[in-house]
């Protein structure tokens, strides 16, 4: 059980009229917080809804999150944004006082109008203006929707529709009559006005507070003790006001008991007939709720935390496991062997173990739901669908997987720009469909899972795959190919992740102006990350995401070359080679290649491909790491020694410097110094392709 | 005085009015004090792939990754014996860090904005580009740094 | 006002506990909140507060709901209690009246109304 007890900071006697304007700011921005969230719970609502849902909870949820909204954004002053959720909440008001659910044509034009009122909350948060005639279209097919599924005909939602609202309080006119000095006041209250905690002697205070006040009481109804009813309404008071406030503002001290009580305000000895205050407000009642005691689901305990304190968190635990390895490595290389015997060794083995379950922990709290990855995509293919005249159904599963939130973050671009291409490139338009015996509607499918270690997302289309021809073609026109080079199907289709490749003979501005595949894969890999594409002509195209469950912490070989330190990720190391003259083959003066179990491999000397000193081309001896890259093409690379497996914290280079070729990441070793993460793929593809002019790792220009 | 530059020097604009001289060679250079975060002594860099010879590599700054500037190399000074005792300056460019190897920091001046020189036409074009002014104090005539072209946004590479 | 009078405010919406909280602190009270219903019920059992200030639209158990539960109560027979409402109709008075509550404010309102309304219910 929470409970928040504030205190008073200010002198007691301040009493502003509105809150200082940083406060408001803030409150405003939370409440933007909480529409995107209101927003989402909306969206899944009418979704449901529409797979056939017959939960009766779900339309009070959808009509909790309209009216939230639509009484924050009153609070604000937020116009466009409360006319346009308060008709939405009209229309469901209708069906929840009907007791019917909305049918599917009306979901239909619900749904737009959430993308609508998410507009609105966007115009109102970043400032855009929206489209005006966008807003009335919609409002309008709401209006028409509602009517046509009206039971009897739309006489009831004429009323409904017709009805403004205008979020403000009731206000008094002011009087004609004079302002006279006395009033008399007679006041007998009803038994209803006690049992809504109404108390006689507060209103006698308040119109005390009004003027002069002399007050009678009449008593001659309350009977002996024995006859005593406390039920009954026995006291009545007359009070004789002397007061310069209009008789509105002595009637509004009897504003919440009106109608629990006999009352009557007259000026002494003249009658004057008062109107009832107008009211200028909505005359829509607040539409019965449906209350439902066991419908509540358990509730999980959850806190809000913001989420920079959790990434300071991160950053502190990622410093302690290099601090314990710096000490580590300081002590026990001092004394290796006193450390054993004397137990520092053991005592440091626990450590290590300490640390790294921290780590895993603090890892975990920004975990999320692959869901809110998923969250914008239904929007997103009911656009395309729009822009295409396309038809396609979303499937999603795995949505409860959990994904490190930077993932979440680093990702959202890349899969809108795959379920983008899917539906651009892949699904055909409805009469080709049906032409090659396939359903009319494409399905799009996104699937997260836990495979292996790390967080497996699958873009999927029934499309018509990847057109190998064209992309051989434009490959080989664009001279990233020859027309000789020979290729496999799958490298031909990874060649759908190089730059300047957008496989498009019309770019649209869906997916064409330079945000390409090629984009989508860097931003992968930046994520620790690998993308492989399968596809097979006419059934399909499957886009696969591998990405690491945590992103700061990486397992990693420790190699030196040329006395500098590099890491190089273990999930591309097959094994480690001693080379030597039986298994080095040259092949010409150009390349060397390693022989490993029969097969050759270019040997890279790393050292000099990366600039730290001269070709070791006529080395015959050392040590080969033999790694492969996302496509499974292998390499070897030579380095100086044998290389020690240490779990690293990963550093971006990027953050005070700039993105270089060949390098991924960087770490700090126990030792304090830093080494560069390699980025095996780019090293791969370096010697992959016949190098051009243009190619290279030349880092400035 | 101020002649009519064609461009009014970036750090000029918004200059806390304190600079931080330091020596390089024999020379002496200075920077915005409000774009000093800190300064500290020097550490073995490690080497990043195909930079240039200014580029020194990167150090460990308490978890940051700090690329550090050979300020001597950098301004094309021929190459001479290095200071014992190299300091490096830690500056902000924007939001990112980066180190300054110097031989030595001297002292922080008050200038005002009269104080400033454009750089003579004579200066070689790399002084010309990286020495946004002069600022004389008593007979020193001190380089301000144009920190925003210190390090060039190095291109991607192409692979 | 010199008080340090205790005011619940019940209410999901974290944006309207906040501009309560906000507003009733500056003018002197002392406030403690609760997310819905169910939760405030809860923790009138603990204390007693001099006002409830409570939402309407609410899951789990609505404002009308809540005031009845309390209500029902003979303990809490004689808190005052004002409930948020976005409408002003003889319809939404009328049910705040039958579910026992004191008072209502209608939204949006300033922090001179909400201590008129918190000061006329006589907290």
């Amino acid at each position: 059980m929470r409970s928040v007890a504030l205190e008073p900071e200010l002198p007691a006697d301040h009493q502003p009229d509105t809150l200082p304007p940083d406060v408001l700011a803030s409150i405003r921005l939370q409440f933007l917080q909480e529409c995107e969230e209101h927003l989402v719970e909306f969206e899944n609502g009418l979704l449901q809804l529409q797979t056939g849902s017959t939960d009766w909870e779900i339309v009070n949820a959808i009509f909790r999150a309209a009216h939230s909204i639509k009484g924050g954004a009153a609070t604000f002053g937020m116009d466009r944004l409360v006319e346009f959720a308060h008709s939405l909440e009209i229309t469901l008001a209708t069906f929840r006082s009907r007791h019917s659910f909305p049918e599917p044509k009306l979901l239909t034009v619900l749904l737009r109008a959430v993308d609508v009122l998410a507009d609105l909350v966007r115009e109102v948060r970043d400032g855009d203006t929206l489209d005006q005639e966008c807003v009335r279209s919609v409002s309008q097919d709401l209006a028409t929707a509602l009517q046509s599924s009206s039971p009897d005909g739309g006489a009831e939602s004429d009323d409904l529709v017709e009805l403004g609202f205008t979020p403000t309080p009731v206000s008094f006119e002011s009087l004609d009559a004079e302002i006279r000095d006395r009033w008399i006041v007679e006041f007998r209250p009803h038994n209803a006005l006690y049992a809504t905690a109404n108390e006689p002697l507060v209103l006698l205070r308040e119109l005390h507070s009004l003027g002069d006040i002399e007050v009678d009481l009449d008593d001659s109804a309350v009977p002996s003790l024995s006859d005593l009813d406390p039920a009954e309404p026995l006291l009545a008071w007359t009070v004789s006001l002397s007061t310069s406030h209009d008789e509105a503002e002595i009637r509004q001290v009897f504003e919440f008991v009106d109608g629990l009580c006999d009352l009557t305000i007259r000026k002494e000895a003249t009658e004057s007939i008062q109107p009832a205050p107008e009211e200028r407000a909505s005359t829509l009642s607040e539409p019965k709720p449906i209350v439902r005691k066991d419908s509540a689901p358990a509730l999980a305990p959850t806190i809000r935390v913001d989420l920079e304190k959790v990434d300071r968190l991160i950053n502190l635990v990622s410093e302690l496991v290099i601090s314990e390895a710096t000490l580590a490595e300081r002590v026990l290389n001092a004394d290796m062997t006193s450390a054993h015997t004397s137990g520092i060794a053991a005592a440091f083995d626990n450590l290590r173990h300490l640390t790294r379950d921290l780590q895993e922990y603090v890892m975990g709290v920004r975990a999320q739901p692959a869901k809110i990855l998923f969250q914008r995509m239904p929007r997103l293919v009911r656009e395309i669908e729009a822009q295409t005249g396309k038809s396609v159904r979303l499937v999603v599963h795995g949505e409860e997987t959990e994904v490190d939130r930077a993932l979440i973050e680093g990702l959202t671009d890349a899969l809108t720009h795959m379920v983008r291409n899917a539906i651009d490139h892949g699904i055909e338009h409805p009469e080709r469909r049906l032409k090659a015996g396939k359903p009319a509607q494409g399905v799009v499918r996104l699937n997260a899972a836990h495979r292996a270690g790390r967080v497996v997302i699958e873009v999927s289309d029934d499309g018509q795959g990847i057109c190998r021809d064209k992309v051989r073609a434009l490959a080989i026109q664009r001279g990233m190919i020859s027309s000789a080079d020979v290729l496999s199907d799958g490298e031909i289709d990874n060649l759908i992740f190089e730059p300047g490749l957008s496989t498009v003979d019309k770019v649209t501005d869906l997916s064409g102006r330079g945000v390409g595949m090629d984009v989508v894969r860097r931003s992968v890999q930046a994520l620790g990350g690998r993308i492989t594409v399968t596809s097979t002509p006419g059934v399909g195209t499957v886009l696969t995401l591998s990405l690491p469950l945590t992103l700061a912490v990486m397992d990693g070989m420790i190699a030196s070359v040329f006395g500098q330190r590099l890491v190089i990720p273990l999930t591309t190391l097959l094994e480690t080679i001693q080379v030597k003259e039986s298994n080095i083959h040259r092949l010409g003066t150009a390349a060397i290649l390693l022989t490993v179990h029969g097969r050759r491999v270019p040997l890279v000397d790393l050292g000099n491909l990366l600039g730290y000193g001269p070709s070791r081309d006529q080395q015959s001896s050392g040590v080969a790491l033999l790694v492969e890259d996302d496509t499974g093409e292998q390499i070897a690379l030579l380095v100086d020694d044998i290389p020690e497996q240490r779990q690293v914290v990963i550093k971006s280079l990027e953050t005070n410097h700039c993105r270089v070729a060949g390098i991924a990441a960087a770490t700090i070793l126990g030792n304090g110094t830093v080494a560069l993460i390699l980025d095996v793929n780019s090293i791969v593809a370096s010697r992959k392709v016949r190098p051009t002019p243009e190619m290279g790792l030349a880092v400035h220009a | 005085m101020r002649s009519a530059a064609d461009k009014q020097p970036d750090s000029v604009q918004g200059m806390s009015g304190e600079v931080l001289v330091f020596r390089v060679r024999t020379q002496e250079f200075c920077v915005d004090v409000s774009r000093v975060k800190e300064i500290r002594g020097w550490t073995a860099a490690t080497l990043l792939p195909h930079s240039p010879p200014y580029l020194l590599g990167v150090i460990n700054l308490r978890g940051t990754v700090l690329p550090i500037v050979d300020v001597a190399a950098r301004l094309n000074f021929p190459v001479g014996a290095p200071s014992h005792h190299p300091v490096i300056v830690v500056v902000w460019i924007e939001t990112k860090q980066i180190g300054l190897l110097v031989d030595a920091v001297c002292d922080i001046l008050e200038i005002n904005e009269n104080a400033l020189q454009p750089t003579p036409q004579l200066s070689s074009a790399t002084v010309q580009d990286l020495v946004t002014a002069l600022v004389s104090a008593d007979d020193r005539m001190i380089g301000l740094l144009a920190l925003d072209r210190i390090l060039p946004r190095l291109e991607d590479g192409i692979v | 006002m010199t008080s340090n009078k205790t005011v619940l405010t019940v209410d999901d919406s974290r944006t309207m506990r906040d501009m309560l909280a906000s507003a009733l602190i500056q003018s002197g009270y002392r406030v403690v909140q609760a997310d819905d219903g169910v939760q405030a019920i809860g923790m009138l059992a603990n204390e007693t507060p001099d006002v409830i200030i409570t939402d309407i639209n609410m899951p789990r158990l609505d404002g009308f709901g809540f005031i009845e539960e309390v209500r029902s109560n003979p303990k809490y027979r004689a808190i005052p209690i004002l409930v948020l409402t976005t409408e002003n109709s003889p319809e939404m008075k009328e049910r705040a009246r039958k579910s026992g509550a004191t008072g209502w404010l209608v939204k949006p309102f300033d922090t001179a109304k909400l201590t008129d309304a918190i000061r006329r219910v006589g907290a």
